[in-house]
């Protein structure tokens, strides 16, 4: 049984909206709510009603709401990659890391982290997490083109191929590491939005917005995608323009996704599947619910990350991986019994 | 409407389609036969673009490349042999992406999609996820496809059929082969189609196609071409006249 997109799509920014009043609400810091909200207006509107403390107002707009933000734009850029590279790959169980975007740009992050001080971290770390794994992309892509067009198959075999090997640099430049740059390393992996605060949110947002109506124009095309390629090709889709088209734009969003917020598992992967469950398989709508979805996932593993052991908090990418692995599990188990 | 001359598709040193001519008209339908592995497949899909070869293809006197692609989905479309779907879209979604290349509104689409799904007998299918379908049923429902993908076509399209009748019932064979024919006397379409069961050939198609080893061995009237001597030449199987139905010969 399908949801309607209409009543799915308003459902989720309604829980959107609620997971955002949450998440300026609660936190380390106990602050009576309505104070908390009327510094948000403060902030965005000039007025003077709220009575907090200037560090307070600090906790709410500059700590909490940068992070808000950053979740939903990482959430939505991720999984929305997800859907698309499901749909390229014709498989379910395709995920936006499998062309090495997010292996490559660990390996990015991690020289970065190895080789410069500290006090350069937060800039360098990004562009260079985003760099490689934009590299490590074309290069795998280029090693499935042939004069026939480019292989799927190869396009996976060889990003696994190249994700062993990034993991084995990664290995190699742990092993040499001090402990302190070993705490680093490790915890860059498992993914944080904690540096919400020192970015640039509005190249977030424009990235976010850019891709989803790149996606959006290119929904039929993935559609018909489904039906084979050649099927595509006979339908009047350039398939290998498309194909070269939704690689980049996944680049770049699992890109900048990596280089904000670190390594975030399973949200690309499972989101997808869960709106296909709900609302079916056809892009124009999986793509935006998809968004939606991945944006009130994040924001809610985030959530979950902040609280469950204050004042300290977990890296949410442990989170998303400790709710999506069981998650996904059970969608194979029920998937297999569909085979049977 | 369709021009191939000198077509050539070369895999290694060995040619694996050779062909020197062949000429199809609006409202014609031509049934290609042939042993297993003869290029019949190969030949649609060079048809369809499908493959690099060398030689020309003309499509109203214009070289199949130099069509928008949208255009040429317009008037050319193919009904693909298998179908593997990862997804469960429903039978009428699949139907539906016929309509990719088309500019129809939501309500035109959905009665053209009932009304195809009508004509090629899988009505009964809306709903249903087409992974859960059974092979004949499949390609129906692509036929539904392909033929609302032809439905917006400015000059009498081309369809392209591999094996149309290999995964469906008795009826549903004559049912197939009755509405490509139809569409091709009615509305000027012109119809290629792979088919194993030379009777098909004999008593529903203009024209007929003889291939072997990649080459175009014969062509012409079903009845001048399918005679006992050339088919044993190319199956290996002689097989015997039992009488005649409406002048045309039965074979078993």
């Amino acid at each position: 049984m399908r949801l309607p997109v209409m009543i799915s799509g308003i459902a989720l920014v309604a829980m959107i909206i609620l997971g955002s009043l949450l998440s300026l609400l609660q936190g380390a810091l106990d602050l009576p709510p309505t104070e908390s909200l009327l510094a948000l207006c403060d902030t965005l509107f000039g007025t003077h009603w709220s009575t907090l403390d200037d560090y307070q107002r600090v906790v709410v707009t500059e700590l909490r709401l940068p992070r808000l933000l950053l979740s939903v734009f990482v959430g939505a850029m991720l999984a929305q990659c997800g859907a698309v590279m499901q749909g390229l790959f014709r498989n379910p169980l395709a995920d936006p890391g499998i062309i090495g975007v997010s292996s490559g740009a660990a390996v990015g992050a991690i020289v970065a982290i190895a080789i410069f001080p500290a006090s350069i971290g937060p800039l360098a770390v990004p562009v260079s997490a985003f760099v490689a794994g934009l590299l490590t992309t074309m290069l795998v892509y280029s090693l499935s083109r042939s004069k026939q067009g480019t292989s799927v198959l190869v396009l996976l075999l060889a990003g696994v191929a190249i994700s062993a090997f990034a993991g084995a640099t990664i290995g190699f430049i742990s092993y040499f590491s001090n402990d302190e740059k070993l705490r680093q390393l490790s915890l860059w992996q498992m993914g944080s939005l904690a540096g919400a605060s020192q970015v640039n949110l509005w190249l977030g947002f424009f990235t976010v917005v850019a891709l989803a109506i790149a996606f959006q124009r290119r929904t039929s095309a993935l559609n018909a995608l489904v039906l084979g390629e050649c099927e595509a090709r006979y339908l009047g889709i350039n398939v290998e323009g498309l194909k070269r088209q939704l690689i980049i734009l996944v680049a770049v969003g699992v890109g900048i996704s990596v280089a904000y917020a670190g390594i975030i598992g399973f949200i690309g992967l499972v989101v997808p599947h869960l709106v296909r469950l709900v609302t079916g398989p056809d892009h124009r709508s999986l793509i935006p619910l998809s968004a939606l979805c991945g944006a009130l996932l994040l924001l809610v593993a985030d959530l979950m990350a902040r609280l469950v052991v204050q004042p300290a908090e977990l890296p949410v990418g442990l989170v998303t991986a400790l709710l999506g692995a069981p998650f996904f599990l059970a969608l194979l188990i029920q998937q297999r019994r569909q085979w049977n | 409407m369709l021009e191939l001359t000198n077509l050539r598709s070369q895999h290694g040193k060995v040619p694996h389609l050779a062909v020197e001519q062949l000429r199809i008209e609006t409202g014609m339908m031509v049934g290609v036969a042939g042993p297993n592995g003869s290029g019949k497949s190969t030949l649609l899909r060079a048809i369809g673009g499908d493959l690099p070869v060398t030689g020309d293809i003309l499509f109203y006197k214009r070289s199949l490349r130099q069509w928008d692609p949208l255009d040429r989905a317009r008037h050319l479309a193919a009904l693909p042999q298998f179908s593997q779907i990862g997804f469960s879209f429903t039978a009428d979604e699949i139907v539906a992406m016929g309509m990719i290349p088309l500019s129809l509104s939501r309500q035109e689409g959905r009665q053209q999609v009932a009304a195809l799904m009508k004509d090629t007998d899988c009505h009964h299918l809306i709903g249903r996820a087409f992974p859960s379908l059974s092979g004949g049923e499949k390609q129906r429902v692509h036929l539904a496809r392909v033929l609302l993908q032809l439905s917006q076509a400015t000059q009498p399209p081309l369809l392209v059929l591999d094996e149309p009748t290999s995964a469906q019932d008795l009826k549903q064979q004559h049912r197939i082969l009755a509405l490509a024919r139809s569409l091709c006397r009615q509305r000027g379409y012109a119809v290629i189609a792979v088919l194993h069961d030379l009777n098909h050939v004999l008593r529903y198609c203009d024209h007929c196609v003889l291939m072997k080893e990649g080459r175009l061995s014969a062509q012409g009237k079903p009845g001048d071409v399918l005679t006992q001597n050339p088919i044993e030449a190319h199956w290996e199987y002689r097989p015997q006249l039992v009488g005649h139905m409406e002048s045309i010969p039965v074979f078993v």
